[in-house]
C-alpha cells in the first residue's frame, strides 16, 4: 500500500494545476455567464497535451496512466468543470476506439487527434434512453460496405463541435443489448444534423447538443468491435471514464471548500471572523473529510484500472459518493457565504450548479447504486 | 582599520546621484563603530568633477579612475578600478547604493574580492565592531539579520533607509594608479532614456501610482501628478501589459520608493507592490473594491471610481494652490 | 552555429505560500509550504530554449541543493532542456559557494552562454550572475529585458529577445537600468541575467513531462567539483517586517484633502 505519487505524477498534477489556475479559472465565470464555447482554452490545453490523455503510446500518445489521468481531472475541474467536461468528452469519444478498435482503426482515427486540435464526442443517450442505455432506438442497417444510420442522440457533450463521434445504434431492436453496435462517425456526413446548444443550469461552458442522423452512411470499417459488442464497448468506456467523472466532483468540491475557508476567515460577524464559530468550523471539517474520502475512492478505482482489474464496483462507489458529496459540499459552501453565496458576484453558486450535473451524467447516482447492489448481490 | 569604500554613481547627465549620499550615510554608520575612514571611488571617463562633488560628504579620500573604458558604467570595465580602490583604501567594507548600477557592479566586485555580500541592506546593527546587517527576504515578507564572515564584505544598501550626511570640508582627491585596462568584451550600443519632466520616481516627495484599475488610461493620474509636482509610478500589471514603461514599476522587483506621500490609484495591493512602497510616510489608496488589500496599508482610503475621484481630487488640489 | 547554454533552476518557496517567521525567529515556517522553480530562472530557461530553437544547440539546467531540487530540474527538462546537472548539497549555501559550483560546471561544460535569473525570490540577493561572470572572467549583461511588451506579436511568436550576431560571436542584450533601457553587446562566452519582462515562460507540456523522465540528471557535489561550500553568510535571525497598520477610510475627496493637509501635513 503506497499513497505516495510518483515524481512524474506530481509534475503532471502541477502542470494541470497551473493551467487550471492561470488559464481556466480566470475565464470560468465569463464562460459560465455567456455559455460560449471556450475554443481557445481547449486549443491551448491540446497544445500542452492536457487532452487526448487516453490515447495509448502505441499510437503516439503520451502514455499518461490512469492515476495521472484522475489527478489531472481533479485539477482541471477545480478550474472549471464546464471547460473540463469539453476536454474529457474528447477522451470519452475516443475511448471506444482506444479500448476496442483494431490497430488500423487506432492509427486512422486516433492519430489525427495528436496531429491537430480536434474534438470528439460520445453518443449513447437518446431522448427515450437515458439510464436505460440498452433501450436505444437509433438503428443501423447494413447495406454492403456501409451501415445506414437513423435516430437521435441527446445531451451530447461536444455534439456541436466534434469531428469524431462514437455513436451507438441497434441492428436489431428485438435483440436488446446484444443488437447494439458502435460506429465512429467522421466529420459531417450528409444526413447528420447538430442541434442547438442546450441552455444548461451548470457546466455551461461545455457544448451540449443533440445529434440527428437521417440515412447517414457509415463505412463498416468504422464499426468499433464486432456486431453485438456495442453495449459492452459502451460499458467498458464508461467503466474507464467513471473515475475521471468522479474526480470532477472532487475538483468542484475542493474549489468550493477553498472559497468557503477563505471567506470564513475574512467575513466578520459579531466582531469576529465567522471561521471562529463552531457552526462554520463543522461545515468546513465535514467538507474536508468528504473530499478526502471521495478522492481516495477515485484513486482506488483508477489504480484498479491501471492494474487491469475489474473496477466496476469501486468506480461506481467513487462516482456515486463523489457526485453526492460535491452537491453537499457546494450547497454548504453557499451556506457559509450566506446571502453573498446566493449571488452571482461570488463564485460558489456556480459550483453548486456545476455539481448537480455530476449526479446526473455518465450514470446517475441512482444507477450507480443499482450497479453497486448488483455487484453485491451477485450469486 | 575598518575603512569603508563607497562606490560613487553618476546620473545620466554626469551629476552626482543622490543615492550615493545615502550609501555614504550607511558608511558613516559603519565607521562610527570601527573608527575607520570613509573613502570613495569615482570611476568615469573624467572622474574629477564627480570626485569634487562627493568630496565634501565626510569622505577622507576620493579615489578617481578616468578613462574611456569607464564610459556608461559597464561592470566589466568598472570592476578592476573599484577593486584597485579597495586595495588603495585598505577597505574592509565596500558599500554602494542598491540601484541598477550598484546591483550590476557590486556583486562583480565582490566576486573579484571573493567577498561575501549582503544586498538591499536596510540597517547596520550588532555590538561594537561585531556587525550584522538586516535585509529583506522573500520579497520583504520577512526581514533577515545576516552576518558576513569574509575578510572583506560588500554591501548594497537601500537608499531610502539611510540618511545622507551633511556636507563639510572636502576630502582629498587621489588618482588611482591602474594597470592598462584589458580589452573590453562588453560594447555599449544604445541608451533609451525614459524622458520625464517630472521628478525621478525614487527621489520624489510625492508619488502617484496607477494599477490595473486604470485600464491603461493614465491621463487622470498624470493630471494629478502634475498638480502635486509628483512622480508617476505603476504596478507590475500595468508595466507587464505595456501600458507604462517598465521603468515606472514600483515594487519589490521594481523601484522601492519612500516618499512623503504615496497615492495608489486602482492598485489592489499585491504583496510585491506593497514591499516597494510601504516605507512611504503617508499612503493614500483609491480603489473601487472596498476589500482590496491596499487598504490594509493605507493611512487614508477612499472607495470609488478613480475616473470620477481623481479628477475631483486634482481639481481640489489645484483650487487650494 | 549551435549554442550551448547553461541555465539555473533554483528551488524556492512559492510566492503564493504564506511566508511566516517561525517561533524561534531563526527562519521561516516550512510546514505546508509549496515550492517552485524560481520565476526569474524560469524566464532564463525560456530565453535559452528560444535561442536554441532559433540557432540550434542545447540547454543544460543546473541546480544546487538537496535531492528535492530534482523537481525543478525535471521542470526545466519538461520545458525542453536537454539534460540536467545536480550539485548535491544539503544544508545552508551562500551565493559565493553557488557561484563557485556553477563556475566549475561552466569550466567542464564550456557553454557559450550562461543565463540566470537576476535574483531568486527567497534570498533576494541578486549576486550569482555577476559573481559567476567575474569568476569565469566573462562579460556580463544583467537585467536582460526587451522593448516589446509581453503582449506584443514578437512575444506571441516566441522570438528570442537576445540577439546573436551573424558570426555567432556576440550577443546583444537590452538591459533594464535606472532611467531607461540600455543596449549592450557581449562577446561570447558571457553571463546574462534575466528581468521579469524578458519573456513569458512556456508551460511544461504533458509530453514534455513524460519525456523528461528519460533525460539524465548528472550528479556532483561541491567536493567532487573541488569547491569549498562553507558559507560566509550566516542568517542569524528573521523577523516580521514592521507592520503598517491600516488607517481609516474617508467618505469623499474633500475629507481626504482635509486629512492630507491638516493631519498628515503632506500637501
Amino acid at each position: 500500500m503506497d499513497f505516495a505519487l510518483a515524481p512524474e505524477e506530481l509534475a503532471l498534477r502541477d502542470a494541470a494545476s497551473k493551467f487550471a489556475r492561470e488559464i481556466i479559472r480566470p475565464k470560468a465565470a465569463a464562460f459560465d455567464a455567456s455559455g460560449a464555447f471556450p475554443e481557445a482554452i481547449l486549443r491551448q490545453a491540446w497544445e500542452l497535451g492536457l487532452t487526448n490523455l487516453t490515447i495509448p503510446d502505441s499510437v503516439g500518445g503520451n502514455g499518461i496512466g490512469h492515476l495521472a489521468q484522475a489527478i489531472i481531472a481533479e485539477e482541471i475541474s477545480w478550474g472549471c468543470s464546464g471547460i473540463g467536461s469539453s476536454m474529457t468528452a474528447i477522451d470519452l469519444g475516443l475511448l471506444p476506439i482506444v479500448l476496442h478498435g483494431t490497430q488500423e482503426q487506432k492509427e486512422r482515427l486516433l492519430k489525427p487527434f495528436l496531429k491537430s486540435f480536434r474534438l470528439a464526442c460520445f453518443g449513447l443517450t437518446e431522448p427515450g434512453a437515458g439510464s436505460d442505455a440498452a433501450g436505444i432506438k437509433s438503428s443501423a442497417v447494413r447495406e454492403g460496405d456501409f451501415y445506414i444510420l437513423n435516430g437521435q442522440k441527446q445531451w451530447i457533450t461536444n455534439g456541436g463541435v466534434s469531428e469524431l463521434a462514437s455513436v451507438f445504434a441497434t441492428t436489431d431492436a428485438a435483440k436488446g443489448r446484444s443488437g447494439i453496435i458502435c460506429l465512429a462517425i467522421e466529420g459531417n456526413p450528409p444526413g447528420l444534423t447538430r442541434g442547438h446548444h442546450e441552455d444548461k443550469m451548470g457546466q455551461r461552458a461545455s457544448n451540449t447538443t443533440t445529434l440527428t442522423f437521417e440515412n447517414v452512411r457509415v463505412p463498416v470499417a468504422n464499426r468499433i468491435g464486432a456486431e453485438g459488442e456495442g453495449f459492452m464497448v459502451a460499458m467498458n468506456t464508461l467503466d474507464n471514464s467513471r473515475p475521471l467523472t468522479a474526480m470532477f466532483a472532487v475538483g468542484i468540491a475542493r474549489a468550493a471548500m477553498e472559497h468557503a475557508i477563505a471567506y470564513a476567515k475574512e467575513r466578520m460577524q459579531f466582531d469576529k471572523p465567522i471561521a471562529t464559530f463552531q457552526a462554520i468550523q463543522f461545515l468546513l471539517a465535514d467538507m474536508a473529510t468528504d473530499i478526502e474520502a471521495a478522492r481516495l475512492l477515485c484513486l482506488k478505482a483508477a489504480w484498479q484500472l491501471s492494474r487491469n482489474e475489474r473496477s466496476t464496483q469501486t468506480s461506481s462507489h467513487a462516482k456515486r459518493f463523489a457526485a453526492d458529496m460535491a452537491m453537499r459540499v457546494t450547497t454548504d459552501a453557499v451556506q457559509v457565504f450566506g446571502g453573498n453565496g446566493y449571488s452571482k458576484d461570488y463564485p460558489v453558486e456556480k459550483l453548486m450548479r456545476d455539481a448537480k450535473l455530476v449526479q446526473i451524467y455518465e450514470g446517475t447516482s441512482q444507477i450507480q447504486r443499482l450497479v453497486i447492489a448488483r455487484e453485491l448481490l451477485r450469486p | 582599520m575598518g575603512n569603508v569604500l563607497v562606490v560613487v554613481e553618476a546620473n545620466p547627465d554626469g551629476s552626482l546621484r543622490k543615492a550615493t549620499l545615502n550609501a555614504l550615510g550607511a558608511a558613516g554608520a559603519i565607521v562610527k563603530r570601527t573608527g575607520g575612514q570613509i573613502h570613495a571611488v569615482v570611476v568615469a571617463v573624467d572622474a574629477r568633477p564627480l570626485a569634487q562633488a562627493v568630496a565634501p560628504y565626510a569622505v577622507s579620500v576620493v579615489y578617481t579612475a578616468s578613462g574611456p573604458s569607464f564610459e556608461h558604467g559597464l561592470a566589466e570595465g568598472v570592476t578592476p578600478a573599484v577593486v584597485a580602490a579597495v586595495r588603495a583604501a585598505k577597505a574592509d567594507f565596500v558599500v554602494g547604493a542598491a540601484t541598477a548600477f550598484g546591483r550590476d557592479v557590486l556583486p562583480r566586485v565582490a566576486g573579484k574580492l571573493q567577498a561575501a555580500m549582503a544586498s538591499e541592506v536596510l540597517s547596520i546593527e550588532g555590538t561594537g565592531s561585531d556587525f550584522t546587517f538586516t535585509k529583506p527576504l522573500w520579497a520583504g515578507a520577512v526581514i533577515g539579520t545576516v552576518k558576513l564572515s569574509s575578510p572583506i564584505v560588500v554591501l548594497s544598501v537601500r537608499p531610502t533607509e539611510f540618511q545622507a550626511p551633511a556636507a563639510g570640508s572636502a576630502g582629498e582627491i587621489r588618482e588611482l594608479q591602474l594597470e592598462a585596462p584589458a580589452p573590453m568584451r562588453t560594447r555599449f550600443l544604445d541608451f533609451k532614456q525614459v524622458l520625464s519632466t517630472r521628478p525621478s520616481l525614487t527621489e520624489a516627495r510625492v508619488v502617484v501610482s496607477g494599477g490595473r484599475g486604470t485600464k491603461g488610461d493614465f491621463q487622470p493620474i498624470e493630471a494629478l501628478a502634475d498638480a502635486l509636482g509628483a512622480a508617476i509610478g505603476a504596478s507590475r500589471a500595468v508595466c507587464d501589459a505595456g501600458w507604462q514603461p517598465n521603468d515606472l514599476q514600483v515594487g519589490q522587483t521594481g523601484k522601492v520608493v519612500a516618499p512623503q506621500l504615496y497615492i495608489a490609484v486602482g492598485i489592489s495591493g499585491a504583496i510585491q507592490h506593497v514591499a516597494g512602497m510601504k516605507g512611504s510616510k503617508t499612503i493614500v489608496a483609491i480603489n473601487k473594491d472596498p476589500d482590496a488589500p491596499i487598504f490594509t496599508v493605507a493611512d487614508y482610503g477612499l472607495v470609488g471610481d478613480l475616473f470620477t475621484l481623481i479628477p475631483e481630487l486634482t481639481a481640489a488640489i489645484e483650487a487650494s494652490k | 552555429m549551435a549554442l550551448k547554454i547553461l541555465v539555473t533552476a533554483k528551488r524556492v518557496e512559492d510566492s503564493e505560500s504564506k511566508i511566516r517567521v517561525n517561533a524561534q525567529g531563526t527562519g521561516i515556517v516550512t510546514e505546508g509550504l509549496r515550492y517552485k522553480l524560481n520565476p526569474f530562472d524560469e524566464i532564463a530557461i525560456e530565453e535559452a530554449l528560444r535561442l536554441v530553437a532559433k540557432h540550434g544547440g542545447e540547454v543544460v539546467a543546473v541546480s544546487v541543493g538537496s535531492k528535492d531540487v530534482h523537481e525543478q530540474l525535471r521542470q526545466a527538462l519538461a520545458m525542453g532542456a536537454s539534460r540536467a546537472i545536480w550539485v548535491n548539497q544539503v544544508g545552508p549555501l551562500d551565493q559565493l559557494a553557488i557561484a563557485r559550483c556553477l563556475a566549475k560546471i561552466a569550466e567542464k561544460e564550456k557553454p557559450d552562454l550562461a543565463i540566470l535569473g537576476k535574483q531568486s525570490i527567497d534570498g533576494d540577493q541578486g549576486q550569482v550572475g555577476p559573481y559567476l561572470a567575474e569568476m569565469l572572467d566573462w562579460p556580463q549583461a544583467t537585467f536582460a529585458s526587451k522593448e516589446d511588451s509581453l503582449e506584443s506579436q514578437a512575444e506571441k511568436s516566441k522570438t528570442p529577445a537576445l540577439q546573436l550576431s551573424t558570426d555567432g560571436k556576440e550577443i546583444t542584450v537590452v538591459r533594464e537600468v535606472d532611467g531607461g533601457l540600455q543596449t549592450i553587446a557581449c562577446t561570447l562566452p558571457a553571463v546574462v541575467t534575466t528581468e521579469l519582462r524578458l519573456n513569458l515562460p512556456r508551460y511544461a507540456s504533458l509530453p514534455g513531462i513524460m519525456k523528461a523522465k528519460s533525460k539524465t540528471i548528472e550528479e556532483f557535489t561541491p567536493a567532487t567539483l573541488g569547491v569549498d561550500a562553507t558559507p560566509a553568510i550566516t542568517l542569524l535571525k528573521v523577523a516580521a517586517p514592521p507592520e503598517r497598520k491600516a488607517g481609516i477610510k474617508v467618505p469623499d475627496v474633500a475629507a481626504l484633502v482635509d486629512k492630507l493637509r491638516n493631519e498628515a501635513k503632506v500637501i
